[in-house]
């Protein structure tokens, strides 16, 4: 049944469906009102959870490796600075093999110190280990979490997971959502059961030092364990659907794109005003369609490959930038598309919360059918000068 | 798909009166989302919340440039931003005013001035105009119901808080009325 509500609410109360055995969190800006409304919910009982408030996101992610460590489901959240505070441990959750989930507010990084959304704390973790999904909107944003926690537990992967939604565009707005009863989320996402644990009875360590004979093998392993995530992630989204009829089964999503000439490539929240600028030019005429990046790591190449065959030019909207590169998913398409004739052209959008409107998003289809791309979209030269 | 965009100042509750009215849309059937312009939450500065109506789900992110509504909820607000801007033809201004507005106003808008301070003052106690200008809104736009806001009010605020809440609206919304 549909009801109305705000992002981060909307969060919260599908992260305590989850049944999450430890929360930690550091409530400072950037935070969001899921820590908030999370705590509420411990204190009225309504979950059953430890909620550990820390001194610094660093310790807030650390509470949580050593937590899940010990064998609990755990949950954070975090954005931007805070996200880049907890860099060290990221590396650790993933190299322990620890499914973490932490929610990801999308938001820019400093400096200049911005508290509006963009792509760049996630993306900078790209190597880190953890899976990042992104959601285009609040009902997507929710129930990536129930697959993110059946996907990370799997035993053939063990990996901790990132769910990106974007700061304030979606976090901040009241929408109507589907909420899923405990009994539904219970019969999808079944109790932790960890591979290792610590436990003093048999004890074991995580973390170790891994000598050059061993280092490049751990590292092997998870990279093994993002391959085995390809095919656990569409398969939990695919229970999803069978069982409650959104259908995530996809690790990117298509929209009119059987026909299309040129195919917008988006992550996030831009997918929805693209969607509706897609519909307005198919309806002047134009064969352009959308491809939604669900999952950015582990990356679908062959999902890509596949959904973007026929295509003539694909534009990208990257919401991030590789300062002396390009925008991080037009890397990733031009390598998966590689060996073919199709021109990929990266347009670098929104950063620091600068607003999207259809008519940008038809302005980068008629410069990508033009040939011009790379480029910053909508810089104002008044500013450079 | 209509879209109203409510200005005011920090401290007026306008991200909580695009919110309440977004309740009260879906509870009346429609899909609605609300959302607010993020600057620096400073008392007294100028400061936008919008809300989309439609009958199918909204998926459009952008702000809100071309609005069929506008509330105005200080009219010194109109010195200092051009809160008319991008209003459609046929669209309709609620302004919040004590006196009578000398501004000239944009052609082809329908503009309905109401003195919402003295009835937030007069029902609540305190000038805060967000509730009254929601009745105002019901009445003028016809997009919530009085019954919808009523709900959508007594789910945010509590016992006495929501009823005098309620009555502000209510004494908007027949002003409203009666003034068209």
């Amino acid at each position: 049944m549909l009801e109305i509500m705000e992002g981060s609410h909307a969060v919260a109360q599908s992260v305590g469906l989850c049944r999450p055995e430890v929360i930690a969190a550091y409530p400072i800006t950037p935070q969001t009102h899921i820590v908030e409304a999370l705590a509420e919910m411990v204190a009225d009982c309504t979950i059953d959870a430890e909620y550990i408030t820390v001194e610094s996101e660093f310790s807030a992610l650390s509470a949580c490796l050593g937590a899940s460590a010990a064998g609990s489901r755990v949950y954070s959240a975090t954005t931007s600075q805070g996200l880049a505070l907890m860099f060290e441990v990221c590396f650790n959750c993933a190299g322990m093999r620890l499914p973490v989930v932490m929610s990801i507010v999308n938001r820019a990084l400093g400096a200049p110190l911005s508290i509006w959304n963009d792509h760049q704390d996630s993306i900078s973790l790209r190597d880190s280990g953890w899976m990042q999904l992104y959601a285009e909107d609040n009902q997507e944003a929710i129930d990536l979490h129930y697959i993110a926690y059946r996907a990370a537990e799997d035993h053939r992967v063990l990996l901790p997971s990132f769910v990106c939604f974007d700061g304030f565009i979606l976090s901040h707005t009241y929408e109507p959502v589907d909420m899923l009863s405990q009994e539904q989320v219970d019969s999808y996402l079944p109790p932790f059961k960890p591979y290792h644990r610590l436990d003093a009875a048999d004890p074991i360590s995580f973390g170790l030092f891994a000598s050059p004979d061993y280092y490049m093998e751990f590292r092997y392993a998870i990279d093994q364990a993002m391959n085995q995530a390809r095919n656990v992630l569409p398969e939990a989204g695919r229970v999803f659907s069978e069982m409650f009829g959104r259908d995530y089964s996809g690790m990117v999503e298509e929209y009119r794109l059987d026909d299309a000439d040129c195919a917008i490539v988006a992550m996030g929240s831009i997918c929805g005003t693209a969607k509706d600028a897609i519909d307005e030019m198919r309806d002047a005429g134009k064969k352009v369609g959308l491809l939604k990046i669900r999952a950015f790591r582990p990356f679908p190449v062959k999902e890509v490959q596949k959904a973007l065959a026929g295509v003539s030019t694909v534009a990208v909207l990257d919401k991030n930038i590789s300062l002396g590169s390009k925008g991080a998913v037009a890397l990733e398409i031009r390598d998966a598309l590689y060996g073919s004739q199709i021109p990929v052209l990266d347009y670098i959008i929104a950063l620091g919360g600068r607003d999207v409107r259809k008519k940008d998003i038809a302005a980068v289809v008629d410069g990508a059918e033009a040939g011009k791309g790379d480029i910053y979209y909508g810089l104002r030269e008044e500013v450079l000068k | 798909m209509r879209e109203l965009r409510i200005h005011g100042r920090g401290g007026q509750g306008s991200v909580t009166a695009a919110e309440l009215i977004a309740v009260a849309a879906f509870e009346g059937g429609m899909f609605a989302q609300a959302f607010p312009a993020f600057g620096v939450e400073r008392r007294g500065a100028p400061v936008q919340a919008f809300v989309r109506f439609d009958n199918q789900k909204i998926r459009l992110r952008s702000q809100i440039y071309e609005p069929d509504y506008i509330i105005v909820q200080d009219s010194t607000l109109i010195r200092d931003v051009n809160v008319f801007q991008g209003l459609k033809e046929g669209g309709i201004a609620i302004i919040n005013t004590e006196k009578a507005l000398t501004y000239p106003f944009p052609k082809g808008v329908k503009v309905i001035t109401i003195d919402a301070t003295s009835i937030a003052l007069k029902t609540l106690g305190v000038p805060i105009t967000n509730t009254t200008l929601m009745g105002a809104f019901a009445a003028a736009s016809g997009e919530i119901k009085l019954d919808a806001l009523e709900d959508a009010v007594r789910r945010r605020f509590k016992g006495d808080l929501a009823e005098k809440n309620i009555a502000a609206a209510k004494e908007a919304y027949r002003f409203v009325k009666e003034a068209s």
